[in-house]
């Protein structure tokens, strides 16, 4: 029968571009760049300037990422997904990494198959409403109008919540951010729920942010982090200790400008096992030695990026909080490198 | 004799119409308060225009220009106005129009896009207008690799190839045919064309591009599509590879060959009964699973390879449409005259149905035109998925309106401008076939 | 007896295949037939091996798991502990919701406008050329997305109407409230109903409604008989007997009487906490859709009717006055059977293309089968294939019975050539 033969002829004259391996670091290295997922927009998350340039906390993930593997923050290049498109394109291998504020779920990680990289941000769902309705409790909700982003995992826990309480609510579902404050700011809805960062975030750059409240419940676990596919143990290893390289290099004190410095002089063995100039830590998972050194050279250490993007002092304002370091009271604990 | 006439010697100096049946007030009279129901009708319009512009003119006035930011814009206009004045925020659109228009395409590279758009419009110039010379339309057989090379950029010769397997193909069916017959020769034709693209291109692209090694544009991923450009290059591609599908689904609907038919009608029915948007779901999530293990097209190439099987399906109806309008006795002639099938459609029936049908397919084009707008539903930047990215940049936050107004206003400047050139065209073939 | 030999029958051989044209479209039928099978069989093996390469399969089951996300639009019962395909079929019934009563309206706004822009107004046809032109070339979803807009930013807030300085108040004699979260209107209530009967225990149906429209139903069919028979005495006997009374309380009555016996009143909307209560609620979302979709297939549905009505040639119109015909009979005896022939087919693809773009609802997030079945629910199922498959069948299955049900119309008034 000529079916194999057809078969490999139309699959090699149709539609040759490219293979996706199990050596996702071969590959990656091959084209020159990583495939980043992040958000379509977010305010301090993602979202492209009037150049077109990607900026914001996750997208410095994936330059981070991009220096560890290239030693050059430019080598990375963004696929904007919605919550609908993120898992599918993840498993099809069309991004390597997605950095697009995902919840990480036991279902996510079991049944859609991806591992997650660890958590860059521990959020929870909040509710955030207008001042002038008189509400103080999330349990004085019932009859409420709330604004939801479907394709999360906050409709789910607004169900629950809304379900465990007892009480009724008209839910508004919407797409993005952007539609969400619309609708909020013009009291279409009553309450709009996501998780705290983002009320914060749309809290701050509203025009009168003292006219609304964040209701002090939070209704669910929401740590959010970077993610790659099932499958790639050396990707993931990779991927998740740029991202605790980032963690320990606030811990330690480097930042974006004295790591070169602290590259040539210093006495704590583990900040030079992390900088390479200690043992062959960079070659284990086939990196450079000075892998790190150039991931934080490029985005700055955890602390800054945070600071640079969604921190006190921009626009979107949010504090530490859950995600200080440990020793400042907060969660953020990297595995020693060691 | 008398000299009293009962005839008038001189005219009667002439006056002029009562003034309610001439000028202004006549044609008042006549085309807005012929009636009550007129006057009534009328009084309403006015004030439906009255209140519109009432609404919208201060806002579109009221603006600011230079602001960089939507809180430095309220302040501009709060004072240039005064306190309490909402007026638009245009600057949004001078900082981001290039944007909105371009995508992410590299800046110094814009020409290129703009190029490929005007020799668009050469290359159809031939088809599309009569009074030009025939020879143009080798020109328009050329530009859609042309068009390929100038907006991804890379090796011109990568490109080049491809027709060429064609030119190859065709020499070996006329070769093959003239020798054994015309069924040898397709299956000869198609077979050499694909040893040719598998085998010979690649190298052969090589060594030109050793030769001559200028003709290479910076290479641009699909990836930096997006804004109008975006929309024109799904749009364009769309119609133009739909076309060929097209008129072989609508053949093929026609035929009288029952398993043909029956899977022509099955495609076209399918594809005709289901949303644009459920195919780009197919696009952004099922297509890799379909195609063979390994494949991996960027989404755009995959959302174009929908939008063609779409677009084909109504392209099909629009020329069985024009074959359908055909007198019998075209067919008829064509079977006297001893044509065989092929030659029949190819010379005497599809240049007239097609004909026929080039309004049709500009309508159809301007339907996928504003329908690639739905691209942003899959995440893609086309200008209303743009027009949320901007959104989502802290200087731009809450800004509603004036993406929108601008978006709107361009897909209608152009879709405006094609439908009026459709409507001319019909009028135009509608004369020609009057005897 | 004689027998006519007739031409030698050739044999068969293989080279007639190709050559002889009474077997070619077989062979060829056959060589599509199989190249159709390879395609199909070839999709099918790459579904296959990428599936196991995902660690996937293709199973139904996800549809019997609870939904756990809240619709807040449902025309039947449903919460968040009912199953994926509860959730599906209640966002299939929004779909069909919006689309019925989008074509409605189209048809209503299309056949005005169409008529009016042949109208002899100067000003009025040039704005309804305006309207169209508007309408026809700028995207549906753009509109979509523009409705909304509009609505929530200009509408009052629920809030507004509260308080003693309020600052909006209920129109029409206080029975309808339009906020920015949608538009109350009173509902019917029957204070001693039949209460609701349920259907193998999937869907509620209310036999108020059922026993209503029995009752008008029935008659409807007496009034008829009792035209025919008064049709029947003028053929007899030559004058009409009047009716018209006697029919038209067999149709008013009746259902009065019921509605009366069931204790029917409205329930007005009313201020309660957050929102309003009591009453239909016609939230933003449904109305966005349902206004963008129809003010847009309204303006192909003016150029449709316009085209018709002028495609009937001046002779008609002037035939039927020489017959007698005063204008109004002309119209709807003569010129608009005839137009109706033209308006038909083209309508019938805009009413299809409404339903379709009816799939746009999730710009707004108005819970059609796209954005539950084909939005919330693969998305958390992560089941791309199935819901994908079931969506585009949900679309196939309306799509062909709206066609099928309107050719069948069509066919009905489509001229009988000789």
């Amino acid at each position: 029968m000529n079916y194999r033969r057809l078969m490999a002829v139309a699959a090699v004259a149709g539609l040759v571009s490219g293979v996706a391996g199990a050596a996702t670091l071969d590959d990656v290295k091959a084209k020159g760049f990583v495939q980043c997922g992040v958000n379509t927009g977010l305010v301090g998350f993602a979202a492209p300037d009037a150049d077109g340039n990607w900026t914001g906390f996750d997208v410095d993930y994936c330059r981070a990422l991009a220096a560890a593997v290239f030693g050059d923050a430019e080598a990375v290049k963004f696929t904007p997904l919605t919550g609908k498109t993120r898992f599918t394109a993840l498993a099809a291998g069309e991004i390597d990494v997605l950095s697009r504020n995902t919840t990480w779920t036991y279902s996510r990680d079991v049944d859609l198959k991806f591992t997650f990289l660890g958590i860059n941000y521990y959020d929870g769902q909040g509710f955030m409403t207008h001042r002038s309705l008189g509400v103080d409790s999330a349990l004085d909700l019932d009859g409420a109008t709330i604004c939801i982003q479907t394709g999360t995992t906050t409709e789910l826990n607004l169900a629950d919540f809304f379900r465990a309480n007892n009480m009724s609510y008209e839910p508004v579902p919407i797409e993005t951010n952007a539609e969400a404050r619309e609708l909020f700011f013009a009291e279409a809805c009553d309450v709009y729920t996501t998780d705290r960062s983002g009320l914060a975030a749309t809290r701050a750059t509203s025009e009168d942010p003292d006219s609304l409240v964040v209701l002090p419940e939070v209704v669910s676990k929401e740590p959010l982090g970077p993610l790659v596919a099932h499958g790639d143990d050396q990707w993931a290893d990779i991927a998740r200790w740029v991202l605790n390289a980032l963690i320990i290099a606030e811990e330690k004190g480097l930042t974006a400008a004295n790591v070169d410095s602290m590259m040539a002089n210093t006495n704590d063995p583990e900040v030079a096992r992390l900088l390479g100039t200690e043992g062959e830590y960079g070659a284990m998972v086939g990196l450079s030695s000075d892998w790190a050194a150039n991931a934080i050279r490029a985005t700055g250490n955890y602390g800054e990026i945070f600071d640079r993007h969604i921190g006190p002092d921009t626009a979107i304002g949010l504090s530490r909080g859950l995600n200080a370091l440990y020793t400042d009271g907060g969660l953020l604990y990297s595995p020693p490198f060691r | 004799m008398n000299s009293v006439s009962y005839v008038r010697t001189e005219m009667a100096s002439v006056r002029p119409a009562p003034k309610m049946y001439v000028g202004l007030v006549a044609w008042a009279r006549e085309n807005l308060f012929g009636g009550w129901l007129n006057s009534v009708l009328t009084i309403l319009s006015i004030l439906a225009i009255a209140f519109f512009l009432v609404e919208s003119v201060p806002w579109v006035f009221q603006s600011s220009w230079t602001a960089t930011s939507l809180r430095g814009c309220r302040e501009a206009i709060a004072a240039t106005y005064g306190e309490g004045v909402s007026g638009a925020c245009w600057a949004v659109i001078r900082e981001r129009y290039l944007q909105l228009l371009y995508g992410f395409f590299p800046s110094d590279s814009y020409w290129r896009p703009n190029l490929t758009l005007i020799l668009l419009f050469v290359a159809l110039a031939p088809i599309l207008f009569t009074r030009f010379p025939r020879k143009m339309l080798w020109f328009s057989a050329a530009y859609p690799f042309l068009g390929v090379w100038l907006l991804w950029g890379g090796s011109l010769w990568d490109i080049a190839v491809i027709p060429l397997g064609l030119a190859v193909g065709c020499a070996a069916f006329f070769a093959i045919a003239r020798a054994f017959g015309s069924l040898p020769g397709i299956i000869g034709a198609v077979l050499i064309t694909l040893l040719f693209w598998i085998f010979l291109a690649g190298p052969l692209a090589g060594i030109l591009q050793g030769i001559i090694p200028f003709l290479h544009l910076e290479s641009v991923e699909s990836a930096k599509f997006g804004g109008f450009m975006l929309s024109t290059t799904i749009g364009v591609t769309g119609i133009a590879c739909s076309l060929p599908i097209g008129i072989l689904l609508a053949l093929g609907r026609q035929s009288d060959l029952l398993i043909v038919k029956s899977i022509c009608v099955g495609f076209i029915e399918f594809i005709r009964g289901v949303p644009l948007i459920t195919l780009l779901f197919v696009a952004s999530t099922l297509l890799n699973i379909f195609l063979p293990p390994g494949t991996n097209f960027d989404l755009i190439l995959r959302v174009i390879i929908m939008v063609t099987l779409f677009a084909s399906a109504y392209i099909a109806e629009v020329v069985r449409g024009g074959l359908a309008s055909l007198p019998k006795g075209q067919y008829e002639a064509a079977d006297a005259l001893g044509l065989d099938y092929w030659k029949s459609m190819r010379l005497i029936i599809l240049p007239q149905a097609l004909k026929v049908s080039i309004p049709g397919i500009v309508s159809t084009f301007i339907g996928l035109f504003k329908d690639t707008t739905l691209v942003s539903i899959i995440g893609l930047l086309d200008p209303l998925g743009l027009s949320n990215a901007i959104r989502a940049d802290g200087n731009w936050n809450g800004i509603v309106w004036e993406l929108y107004v601008f978006v709107a206003v361009i897909f209608f400047v152009f879709c405006f401008a094609m439908s009026r050139y459709s409507m001319y065209l019909e009028r135009k073939l509608e004369t020609g076939h009057d005897r | 007896m004689l027998t006519n030999p007739g031409p030698q029958k050739p044999g068969f051989r293989l080279s007639m295949l190709i050559n002889d044209s009474r077997y070619r479209s077989m062979t060829i039928q056959v060589v599509a037939l199989m190249g159709f099978m390879l395609l199909i069989a070839w999709l099918i093996n790459n579904t296959i091996q990428n599936l196991n390469a995902l660690g996937k399969d293709v199973d139904f089951s996800f549809l019997g798991q609870p939904a756990s996300y809240d619709i807040n639009q449902r025309l039947i019962e449903y919460t968040s502990r009912s199953t994926h395909l509860r959730a599906s079929v209640v966002g299939l019934l929004n779909t069909l919701l919006v689309a019925t009563m989008g074509c409605v309206l189209a048809t209503v706004i299309g056949v005005l406008v169409g008529v009016l822009r042949l109208s002899k107004n100067w000003l009025v046809a040039r704005l309804m050329t305006v309207f169209v032109e508007m309408f026809r070339n700028v995207p549906v979803l753009l509109w979509i997305v523009f409705f909304m807009v509009i609505l929530i930013e200009t509408l009052p807030r629920p809030r507004d109407f509260r308080g003693e300085d309020a600052t909006a108040t209920m129109s029409l004699w206080d029975s309808v409230a339009l906020t920015n979260r949608g538009i109350y209107v009173p509902e019917p209530l029957f204070s001693n109903g039949f209460g609701d009967l349920s259907i193998f225990g999937l869907f509620d149906v209310s036999l108020d409604l059922f026993a209503l429209l029995a009752v008008l139903g029935i008659g409807i069919f007496i009034a008829r008989k009792v035209r025919q028979r008064a049709l029947a005495i003028q053929a007899a006997t030559g004058t009409l007997p009047t009716t018209w009374y006697i029919r038209l309380s067999l149709i008013v009555v009746p259902p009065v009487a019921l509605l009366t016996y069931l204790g029917f009143h409205l329930g007005y909307p009313e201020l309660k906490g957050f929102n309003f209560s009591g009453g239909i609620h016609m939230r933003n979302s449904l109305i966005a859709l349902w206004l963008a979709l129809s003010f847009y297939t309204a303006a192909f549905i003016a150029e449709i009717v316009r085209a018709g009505i002028t495609s009937v040639s001046k002779g008609q119109t002037e035939a039927a006055y020489s017959l007698g015909l005063r204008p109004g009979l002309t119209m709807s005896l003569v010129i608009l059977p005839q137009a109706l022939r033209v308006i038909i087919p083209p309508l019938i693809s805009q009413f299809l293309n409404l339903t379709k773009n009816s799939s746009l609802a999730i710009a707004v997030g108005y819970m059609d089968v796209t954005g539950t079945l084909g939005g919330i629910t693969l998305n958390q199922t992560g089941r791309e294939l199935e819901t994908i498959l079931l969506l585009m069948l949900c679309y196939l299955f309306i799509s062909l019975s709206v066609s099928a049900v309107l050719n069948w119309y069509n066919n009905r008034v489509k001229l009988v050539e000789r």
